[in-house]
């Protein structure tokens, strides 16, 4: 694309790419001689300047450990610590701050939800609700739930398209439906569900609901009081935080029934050896000393993609995607798996003749970083009946020299393998 | 490592046209091998006399590097005492995980070291090897093979997989 175009493109956004890029400083890395074009955001994001600064003062000079001592820097930690919960309780406007549970990260969170909610609450015969589009962190906690528990799955399938049946998910509901949990952006494929529709129906029926929303928190604007979502799960590596830190939102009525995930210190109130006092919300479910610096590295985080603002974001990576989708497409012999309406971030493609695992190699040669494989989501391999696909996923710091830089790789492929 | 390396012109070949491509139906020994990180998987089947590798033939789904490597495999192993196939085996797996280099090396790896490049690809090893695995897997009559945990026959560790 050329400058005009791409200048014109950027001021309709709203967004200042280069400025912004500037912030990551591992964007300026060439990788076998070429720039890097990294295009695996879905698995993981990279961290701007802002953050790994905020660790480095934390680490030198705030660090202790939380809720325990009543020296400086035991208070400041605390108060670091506390104060990036409050963060980001409102960049998801959760209702208060005591809804917010630090967790690992997503599948960290589930598991969570499956172990106090769902071993708490679910029987035999009781009913949960995934989708197709489920990465496996939300599916195998549900399935090792079912094995102890004998409850049973249901599967809301999609279409050709990647888009979920929603006739067919209204058909799903009985009176043995205790839970629903589906993703909001499917990460093999960048469908958008339509989950503020898909709870409503569910609260019609009494059945609260979990989402997934590590794919969707990095590219879209998040209200879980819009939602009405019972449970929201997401990671902080994936929206340029730190890895080991993610959330686990929960309605407080939820979260206070619910029993306690881990047991230690922190998540207690008083120990002897007849009977534990837990402790409140959101303490209950943090036990043990957490990933302090993550937490505050993840607020961090948030203020950084507050200042940029999430609308903006997501019409860059609106712009980003069409173009890459279209000039993709374009390809011969390119066939491109997920085509929703509604769509998020990723590109997954397959090349004719080609296995991905080669595709990736030989990109990765071009500098350009993709994901290959089933990306966790095996299922969703099997309804298109692919083995794996490449994947290429956007992040704002992304540019359309970068999806020319793919465009031009993919081609190459083509020609070593004519 | 420029991967180019890894992508020449015989491996292209091989993976266009595989040699000993089909199924055996006179087959003495059978494996199946499999690499469940990257659906790597395939068949390898053999019609061994008096140790003597007669016929061999592979098919299956894979990417180009396990695939050019199957088939260079059957073609380099046809004819060759079952011994020397093993033999063959361990120095194929040693060049690839970089125990062993054949440009300061003796070896019997011959064409086959066109493979060596993968040792600096450490995703793609298991591409190159898991027809090996699975040819050493017929060998021993052990139906299905696996690039990991217990069912790893030449014991390389487990990757994971993550989003």
């Amino acid at each position: 694309m050329n400058s005009a175009v791409l200048a014109t493109v950027e001021r309709s956004t709203g967004l200042d790419v280069a400025r912004l890029r500037s912030d990551f400083p591992i964007l300026r890395l060439k990788v076998n001689g070429n720039p890097l074009a990294y295009l695996d955001n879905a698995a993981s994001s990279q961290m701007p300047q802002r953050v790994l600064d905020r660790l480095i003062r934390y680490q030198t000079q705030e660090h202790s450990n939380i809720h325990r001592a009543v020296h400086y820097l035991s208070e400041t930690a605390t108060a670091a610590y506390e104060g990036a919960r409050s963060t980001i309780q409102r960049f998801i406007n959760a209702r208060e701050a005591r809804e917010v549970i630090y967790t690992r990260g997503t599948t960290d969170a589930v598991n969570l939800v499956m172990q106090g909610f769902g071993r708490a609450f679910l029987g035999r015969g009781d009913e949960i609700i995934l989708s197709q589009l489920e990465h496996h962190s939300n599916i195998v906690p549900w399935q090792m739930l079912r094995d102890e528990k004998g409850c049973t799955l249901r599967v809301v399938p999609c279409n050709d398209a990647g888009e979920l049946l929603l006739d067919e998910y209204a058909a799903l509901f009985n009176e043995r439906t205790r839970l629903v949990a589906v993703t909001h952006v499917s990460n093999a494929l960048g469908t958008v569900n339509p989950i503020k529709q898909m709870i409503a129906q569910a609260h019609a029926r009494g059945v609260p609901v979990l989402v997934d929303g590590a794919q969707a928190v990095p590219h879209l604007a998040v209200d879980v009081q819009d939602l009405d979502c019972d449970f929201y799960c997401f990671s902080g590596h994936k929206m340029f935080g730190p890895t080991g830190i993610g959330i686990l939102y929960g309605k407080a009525h939820w979260l206070e029934k619910m029993q306690p995930y881990q047991g230690g210190g922190d998540m207690i109130l008083s120990v002897s050896f007849e009977r534990t006092v837990y402790n409140s919300i959101p303490h209950k479910f943090e036990a043990g000393t957490p990933p302090i610096a993550a937490a505050i590295g993840l607020g961090a985080a948030v203020d950084y993609l507050t200042d940029i603002g999430m609308p903006h974001i997501a019409a860059w990576e609106h712009e980003l995607l069409t173009y890459a989708t279209e000039q993709v497409e374009a390809l011969p012999g390119v066939r491109i798996v997920g085509t929703a309406q509604d769509k998020a971030s990723v590109l997954s493609f397959t090349v004719a003749g080609v296995h991905p695992h080669d595709v990736g190699t030989l990109l990765n040669e071009d500098g350009v970083a993709v994901r290959t494989g089933h990306h966790c989501a095996q299922p969703v391999m099997q309804r298109f009946a692919i083995p794996a696909t490449a994947r290429a996923s956007f992040a704002f710091y992304n540019t359309f020299q970068e999806v020319d830089q793919l465009v031009a790789g993919i081609r190459r492929v083509q020609e070593i393998f004519s | 490592m420029d991967s180019k390396q890894l992508y020449q012109e015989v491996v292209l070949d091989h993976n266009k046209k595989p040699r000993n491509w089909g199924s055996l139906a006179d087959a003495t020994h059978r494996a199946e091998g499999l690499n469940p990180l990257c659906g790597d998987h395939i068949w390898v089947a053999l019609k061994v006399q008096d140790g003597l590798i007669e016929k061999i033939a592979f098919e299956g789904e894979s990417c180009a590097i396990c695939k050019a490597s199957a088939s260079m495999m059957t073609a380099n192993v046809k004819g060759k005492q079952i011994e020397q196939a093993e033999r063959l085996v361990q120095e194929f797996r040693d060049m690839a995980t970089g125990r062993l280099n054949p440009a300061t090396q003796p070896s019997q790896l011959g064409r086959l070291v066109v493979f060596a490049g993968v040792k600096d690809l450490p995703s793609r090893v298991k591409c190159a090897i898991l027809p090996w695995h699975t040819l050493h897997a017929a060998f021993h009559d052990r139906g299905t093979t696996s690039t990991e945990g217990d069912a790893d026959p030449m014991g390389l560790s487990p990757a994971s997989e993550s989003a």
